[in-house]
Order: structure tokens, then sequence, then C-alpha cells
């Protein structure tokens, strides 16, 4: 879990929690660690807000239960026919009945004005320091640092043996990715939002941020983190079968760490740049084509290749994989309408779509024996 | 059909009572309500068992984190036809099978205003719910994007799609047909002298809610149309490459999504508000205030559809509003509860089965209440949104509010419709093992929820384990309850103690002159109400 040194839990925190001892009447030495009944531990302003503003909720709604109840247990306990209690033949009273009405409206308001005030500044993302592209994809992130020329994709890290309990699962399980987002502490940072394929929504609980991002639209958040630390979130809208599977996880790092990452970043372009052309042995391509292919591919076509019977097709023994090495190019690049088949020339890069199409058509039962350069993938870009 | 009905019905049916068939023909053919109105219970409480199963399957998978019974795309099957066979083969169906039992009995009419219709409108939904399960079967199995049915994941996917569209246009004819049915008899075949303000609240309710269905049940078949001819004949109304929009589908989808909500739920109102006053002794309080909210709650929610998408970014006054309108449903709400309780207060209360159905909906109802009046906070429903904590709410909505008032009102009428009391030992253990297998079930998941586990996945981080397994113990127990509500139901249906015309003396609603069971067609002879 990240560091927290923010604001300590409040009163609510700690009564909610001893009501719910109560109400599952579990043993006081259980460890709370393991049961969080709340919000998590707010990192920024906003979801400070939130907290405060759920707390409040639920002490007010606490109240009323109470206003409502206990007469209805004194009714239960006392107004009973095996005590011998008669019925008696009311059946209104105008003013009990316009009471509850006015009064409602009175708690209503009350908590309509804090909420207001708190939506809008949600809302405003004017004045950020650092603006950031977020593209949902089937399932990965793709964050874009606008003006940076940084670029990059951000996968689950979660191996597949732990997921079938073939390994015991890490600290992070599946909470954790190949490549965070970085940001700046205490600069206000504005997401920008899109999606390739399907709606996606980007969520980090201690940031108080969930947007949907939709594919063919732009919408916008922020946020702001003082804390330096590491902040771990999911996708939070349906997204098909990898829907589980997409970790969203924000470095938060102080100004000047960022400032020597963003220069990292910017040597790593430059490196690939540099190796343009190059040509590569066969087993260098496998062996990254493997990495690739558990990032992107093996969520629906299996470890096996074998696919999903009826949803996904197999790609051991696939006419495409076995056929001309520029059918299989092209599918890969472009995908497949209608289908989860994401077009990955716009996600990966020649050098990985070269290894992973090199991967599949010499892996299973496929021995085509080719070799696919990253030269062959850019020449079939359209 | 008019007010001649009366006199014309009870004429056409003596005739008909001389030469009515039997064995299967009875039931395939039947216009007779209550013939209708069991075939309709009988078939929800079908599909509420085969949807449990599929609920138990669900709480297998997630008893612990990893991937252990079945693969993501399995999960989502399960997941989303949970859901769709809950919601239209289950809890509106069997709301219908009341109305068709209770509306003509209750009014004094001697059968539905169109039994030929009510007849096809019943026979409809087997169809559908063949088409529907058998999708698990084809290729590809079957849907797995969610009972909301969201383009552009809606497109991927095989003719398992298509065939469940077409299966939701069966039912939406059939509820369609079956609210027309309910609206006619209502307005038209009241026995003289009941004017509307002296209905029974339940009649009041489902007059309510069917005019909800007319409204809303063809804004969902225009919805999925669209969705038909995105996937099969290439238009574009919801894919941002063509020119459409994904967002739009969410708008006309919960224009009718949330009229839905109430569909579902205002004939349990009308349940709760019959048992309530019979089991307290003493009349409901409020009637009037009480027709009159949930006429509001009707209008109400034609217009807080966008609540169910504070996360897609709509702009800040669209946020408010929807917020404050939300938060409106408030209002009468609470009205509702406060007359409940009012009923209760100073009456002379006894605890048979149906009873405690309601005292538990009236409180666990609530509950879901003031989680929606958290949701309806667009900040704190852009934390909570596709969380666990919104699984919560509409469970404590849905089967602590709708089933168990169904519940309740099965144990209240069996012995009016079998004319045998039910076992009432077995029916409050079955009451028991409900409640508080439900809450074991549904209340952690308020804290998964807040601490951030999202909904509709299969598998998830540690720190959510321990509470998964505490709702999946739970969930296996509730469903095992349930085969105890159909041993007794089964067992009142075959034989009991005769439970005479009245058997709850509270009561005073017109199917309680009647014989129990009622005779084949009853009241003939329309009854004075003065």
């Amino acid at each position: 879990m990240p560091k927290y040194t923010g604001r300590r839990l409040g009163q609510p925190f700690s009564a909610i929690r001893s009501l719910c001892a109560i109400f599952f009447g579990l043993i006081p030495a259980l460890a709370w660690a393991d049961f969080a009944v709340n919000l998590p531990q707010p990192a920024s302003g906003l979801a400070q807000d939130i907290f405060d503003l759920h707390s409040l909720i639920l002490w007010i709604c606490l109240a009323i239960l109470i206003v409502v109840f206990v007469p209805m247990l004194i009714a239960l306990i006392r107004h009973r026919k095996s005590v011998g209690h008669q019925a008696a033949k009311f059946h209104d009273n105008l003013g009990v009945e316009i009471a509850w009405t006015i009064v409602p409206v009175l708690i209503l308001i009350g908590m309509a004005w804090p909420a207001t005030r708190l939506v809008a500044s949600m809302k405003d993302t004017s004045k950020s320091d650092l603006t950031i592209k977020v593209t949902g994809h089937q399932w990965k992130w793709e964050y874009e640092y606008l003006g940076e020329d940084i670029r990059f994709m951000s996968n689950s890290s979660t191996p597949k043996v732990q997921i079938d309990g073939e390994q015991s699962k890490g600290e992070h399980y599946l909470l954790e990715v190949d490549r965070p987002l970085v940001v700046p502490a205490g600069q206000k940072v504005r997401l920008v939002l899109t999606a390739s394929d399907v709606i996606h929504a980007w969520w980090v609980p201690a940031f108080g941020v969930k947007q949907d991002a939709i594919p063919g639209f732009i919408r916008d958040a922020w946020f702001k983190v003082d804390q330096v630390g590491t902040y771990r979130g999911q996708c939070a809208e349906l997204c098909g079968v990898g829907h589980g599977f997409m970790p969203v996880v924000v470095d938060v790092v102080s100004p000047e760490q960022f400032a020597t990452w963003k220069q990292e970043q910017k040597t790593l372009v430059a490196a690939a740049a540099a190796n343009v052309g190059k040509t590569y042995e066969m087993a260098e391509l496998k062996a990254l084509g493997e990495k690739v292919y558990a990032a992107n591919c093996v969520a629906c076509h299996q470890p096996t290749g074998m696919g999903v019977p009826g949803a996904f097709p197999a790609l051991n023994g696939s006419a495409i994989v076995s056929g001309e090495k520029a059918g299989h190019i092209d599918i890969v690049l472009n995908g497949k309408a209608a289908t989860a088949m994401a077009a990955f020339g716009k996600q990966l890069s020649d050098l990985d779509l070269a290894a992973v199409i090199t991967y599949e058509r010499n892996s299973w039962n496929n021995t085509t024996g080719d070799l696919v350069q990253p030269a062959d993938i850019a020449a079939r870009r359209r | 059909m008019n007010t001649s009905t009366v006199s014309n019905a009870a004429a056409v049916h003596d005739h008909a009572h001389d030469h009515a068939p039997t064995g299967v023909m009875r039931w395939l053919t039947s216009t007779n309500h209550k013939d209708i109105g069991t075939l309709y219970l009988w078939f929800s409480l079908f599909m509420f068992f085969f949807a449990g199963a599929l609920a138990m399957l669900i709480r297998a998978e997630l008893f612990q984190p990893g991937l252990q019974l079945f693969q993501p795309t399995v999960f989502n099957q399960l997941t989303t036809m949970h859901g769709l066979i809950m919601i239209f083969g289950a809890i509106m169906p069997s709301l219908v099978g009341f109305a068709n039992w209770q509306v003509p009995l209750m009014i004094g009419a001697p059968d539905m205003a169109f039994p030929r219709l009510n007849n096809w409108s019943f026979w409809l939904l087997p169809a559908a719910g063949v088409l529907l399960i058998s999708t698990f079967f084809v290729p590809g199995g079957a849907i797995a994007g969610g009972w909301t049915m969201y383009p552009p994941l809606f497109m991927q996917g095989g003719i398992a799609y298509d065939m469940s569209i077409l299966a939701v246009h069966i039912l939406g004819v059939s509820s369609i047909m079956g609210a027309i049915n309910i609206i006619v008899t209502i307005l038209n075949m009241r026995a003289p002298g009941m004017t509307l303000m002296k209905m029974p609240m339940f009649v009041w309710t489902w007059l309510i809610t069917a005019f909800l269905l007319v409204a809303v049940m063809p804004v969902l078949a225009c919805a999925i149309t669209m969705l038909l001819t995105d996937r099969n004949f290439g238009t574009h109304f919801f894919d941002a490459s063509g020119g459409g929009d994904p967002v739009m589908f969410q708008h006309v989808f919960w224009f009718f999504g949330h009229p839905e909500v109430y569909i579902m739920i205002l004939p349990a109102f009308g349940i709760v508000s019959t048992i309530i006053p019979t089991f307290a002794r003493k009349p409901l309080f409020g009637y009037v205030s009480m027709v009159y909210a949930v006429a509001s709650i009707a209008f109400l929610s034609f217009i807080v559809w966008a609540h169910h998408m504070f996360t897609t970014g709509m702009p800040l006054g669209g946020q408010l509003f929807f917020m404050y309108t939300t938060m409106l449903i408030a209002i009468p709400t609470g009205i509702k509860v406060f007359n409940w309780v009012a009923t209760l207060w100073r009456g002379s209360i006894s605890f048979e089965t149906p009873m405690l159905f309601s005292l538990a909906f009236v409180f666990l109802f609530t509950i879901g209440g003031f989680s929606g009046l958290v949701l309806a906070l667009v900040p704190v429903d852009i934390q909570l949104q596709d969380t666990y904590y919104v699984v919560a709410h509409f469970h404590y909505v849905l089967f602590s509010g709708s089933a168990m008032a169904i519940m309740g009102g099965v144990y209240y009428w069996l012995p009016k419709w079998t004319g045998h009391m039910y076992d009432e030992k077995l029916g409050k253990v079955h009451f028991w093992l409900t409640a508080i297998a439900f809450n074991i079930t549904f209340f952690p998941m308020h804290f998964l929820g807040l601490a951030g586990m999202p909904r509709r996945i299969p598998d998830y981080a540690l720190q959510f384990a321990e509470f998964n397994m505490i709702a999946s113990l739970g969930g296996f127990l509730l469903g095992a309850s349930q085969l105890l509500f159909l041993y007794v139901v089964i067992k009142c249906v075959r034989g009991g103690i005769a439970a005479g015309n009245q058997p709850w003396d509270g009561a005073d609603t017109l199917e309680w002159t009647q014989t129990s069971p009622p005779p084949y067609h009853s009241f003939v002879t329309p009854p004075l109400v003065k």
C-alpha cells in the first residue's frame, strides 16, 4: 500500500468500524487491516472533500434511521396483539404529514449545498500545470504527455501463473503495471481521456478521480497530490474479458525527480529511433515477442494460442498465422471490425509488432520459420 | 369495452364454464385470470431459481482471489445473464402474476379486461425465456457485456447478442400488453361504488406501474433496435467513427432503466401496504398521501435517469440537475416509510410470516434508500459508481425490497389461492434464514465498494478477500434457503389446514369475501362497494 502521512482517520471511520464489528460479531483480535470499511485514505484535496461529504451524509442517514426506527421498534414491542394491545382507529394526521414532508426538504437542501460546491470544483480543470492524454485500450492504458513527446503503454504486470493459482500472489496482485504513470507532486495535473475501442473508466480512489474514457470523445478530469508515493486503482467500466486486469498505477514523485524522469524517457525515445532499420535474430525476436504476447494477446488468444472456441479464434494452426506474412501483419496492424481484435498498429512499435508476429508464427505447432523484421512492419503501415 | 363489460363478461364466462378444457390444454388456452396468474408465478419462480443458480456460480468464483472455476469470458456471461433474467424473468413476471390474481379479486371484477390478450402476454414469456437461456449454448456463449448492454462493447460478440435482443423485444411486447390489460381492467371494471380513491393500495400501485411500463418499454425497444441495426446493418447510431455517440445509448437506456427500477418496486410497495395494515389491525395511515407519493415517484422517475451516468462526464449543469431531482425522490419515498411506521403505531401487531417479510422490507429497503441518497450526490457517486457499493445498493432495493415483498405477498395470499394454510413454522424459518443470509451477503459489499472494488470483475486484489469470502458464504446460505421456500409453497399447494374465507382477521379487501380458493369465475355478480 502507498505510504500515507495525510490527515488521520476521523471519528466516523472508527465508529463505522465498531458498528461493523458488532454486526458480524467478530472477535476483537481480528486484524482490522484486512477489513477496510470506508473510502481509502484521501491523497488529494478532492478526495478529502469527498471523504468528508460521505461521512457527513452517513451521519445524517444514521440519525434519520434512529428517528424513524426507534418508534417502529417501540410499536413492535409495546403494541403487540400478544400483550393485549388494542388497535387505535386513526388513519391520518395532516399536521404530522406536512411536517414529515417539509423537514426532509430542509435536510436535503443541507446536503445539496456542500455537494454542489464540490461538484463545481471537481469540474474546474482550468489552470493546470501539466496535461496528460489517457487512452483506454482493451485492456491497457496509454499515457501521452502533451507537448513532451513522451508516450507509452501501461500493462498489467501480474503474471498469469499468479492468477491461475500456480504461484503465490504478490502484495499488489492485479494492482501492478509494467510502466506506471509518473506525475510531479504538488502540481495540478489535468487528464484528457478517450478510448480506442470500448468505454473504459480511469479510476484512482485515493485521488477522487473516476472518469469514463469514451471512444470518439474527449473528457477531462484533474487532481493535485502533495504526498509522494505510489497510488493504485483499476478500470471501473466493464470493457470485456480483460476488465478485471486493467490496473492504474500512478507514481507521484518530487518535481526534481519528475524532470529527471522526463529526460530518461526522451533518451529512450532517441535510442529506439537509432535502432530503426536494424535487423534482428530469431531468438531475440521470439524472446521479445513472448513478452509482447503476454501483455497484449493472451487475454483472448490464451497462453496456449488456442483462443476460446466461439469467442476468440485460435492462433495455433490458424490459416492467417501459417499463411502469407502480409496477411498476418495486416490483421495485427489494422484489427478486425466489430470484434475485440484491436488495431495494434496504433499501440505498438514496429519492433514490438515484428517480435510478436515472429513469435506467433514460430510457437505452439506453428513452424513457418518466418522472421518478420521491423522494416517489414513499416512497409505495410498505411 | 366499457362499463357494460361487467355484465357481458359475466354472461360469456358462465357459458365458457360449461366446457373448460382440462389437462395441458387448460393452461395453454386459458383465458382465466387466476390460471394465468398462476402460470406467471410459476414461471417467475423457475427463473428466480435459474438466475439464482447463476449468482451461486458468481459467488463461488469470487470466494477467493484468483481464477478457479470460470474464465473471465464465462464469468461475464454469468453476471450479465443473472441480471437480465432476474429483472425480466423473475421480478417483473412475478409482479404481473400478482396483478393477474389480485387486481380482479380486489376490485370485484370477474376477470381481466382482455382475457385472450392475457393468455398471449403470458405465453410469449416462455418463448423469450427459452431463447434467452439457449444463448448459453451457441458459439461464443451468452451475452457478456452487462445487462445494460452498453455499446461499443455490445458490438463485440456473436449470435447470442442478436438472440438476446430478440428475447428482450418479446419480453417487452409481453409487458406492454400486460400493462394495457391492467390499466383497462382497473379503469373500467371496478365494482360499483369503488371510486379511484377507494381502491386498495395494491391496485393503485399497479395502475401507476402499468402506465410506467407503457411509457418506457417502447423506449427500450428503440434502444435495442438501434443496437441491432448497428450490429447487423451498418448503421452508426452509437459508433463515433460514423458520427454516432456511444453515450447516447446510455441516455436512452436509462430513460427506460430508471422507471424500470420503480416498475419493480411500486407493486412491492402495494403488497407491503396491504400486509402491514392487516397484521397491525389498523387502517393504512395516510392513504391519500400514499397515492400521491407513488404518483410523484413515478413522475420523478422520468427525470433522474442520468444519475446512472455521472462518470460519463456531463456538463456541470447536467450533473447538478440530475443530482437535485434524484435527491427529491427521497421525499415521497420517505413519506411512504413514515406512513408504514405510523400504521404500525398503536396497532395490535402480530408477526405471521407475511408480516415478518413486510417489516424486514421496511427496514432493509430504507437502508437501500439511504445508500441511494449517498449515491445521488455527484462527488460521492464518482467514487462509488461501478463499485460493489452500487451492487449492495441495488440488491437492498431489489432483493430485500422487491423480492422479499413478493415472498411476503406469496405467503399472504397463498391461503386464498390454494385454500390451504402454509406451514407457518417453516415459513418463519424461511424468513429468518433469508433475512440473515441476505445481510451477510450484501452488507459487506458496501465496505468492498467503499474500499475500491469495482463490480463485474472475475478476480480481485488481495485486500478484498475477507469480505468476499463472507459474502460468498452468505450467498450460498441465501440460495439454499430459497429451496425451503419452494418446499413450503409446494406443500401448501398440495394440502394443509383449510384456510377458510378469511384467515387474516385484519384483512378487509374484497378477495377475502370469496371462498378459498375462490370459484373459477369469481364476482359473477359485482359486489357493491360502499
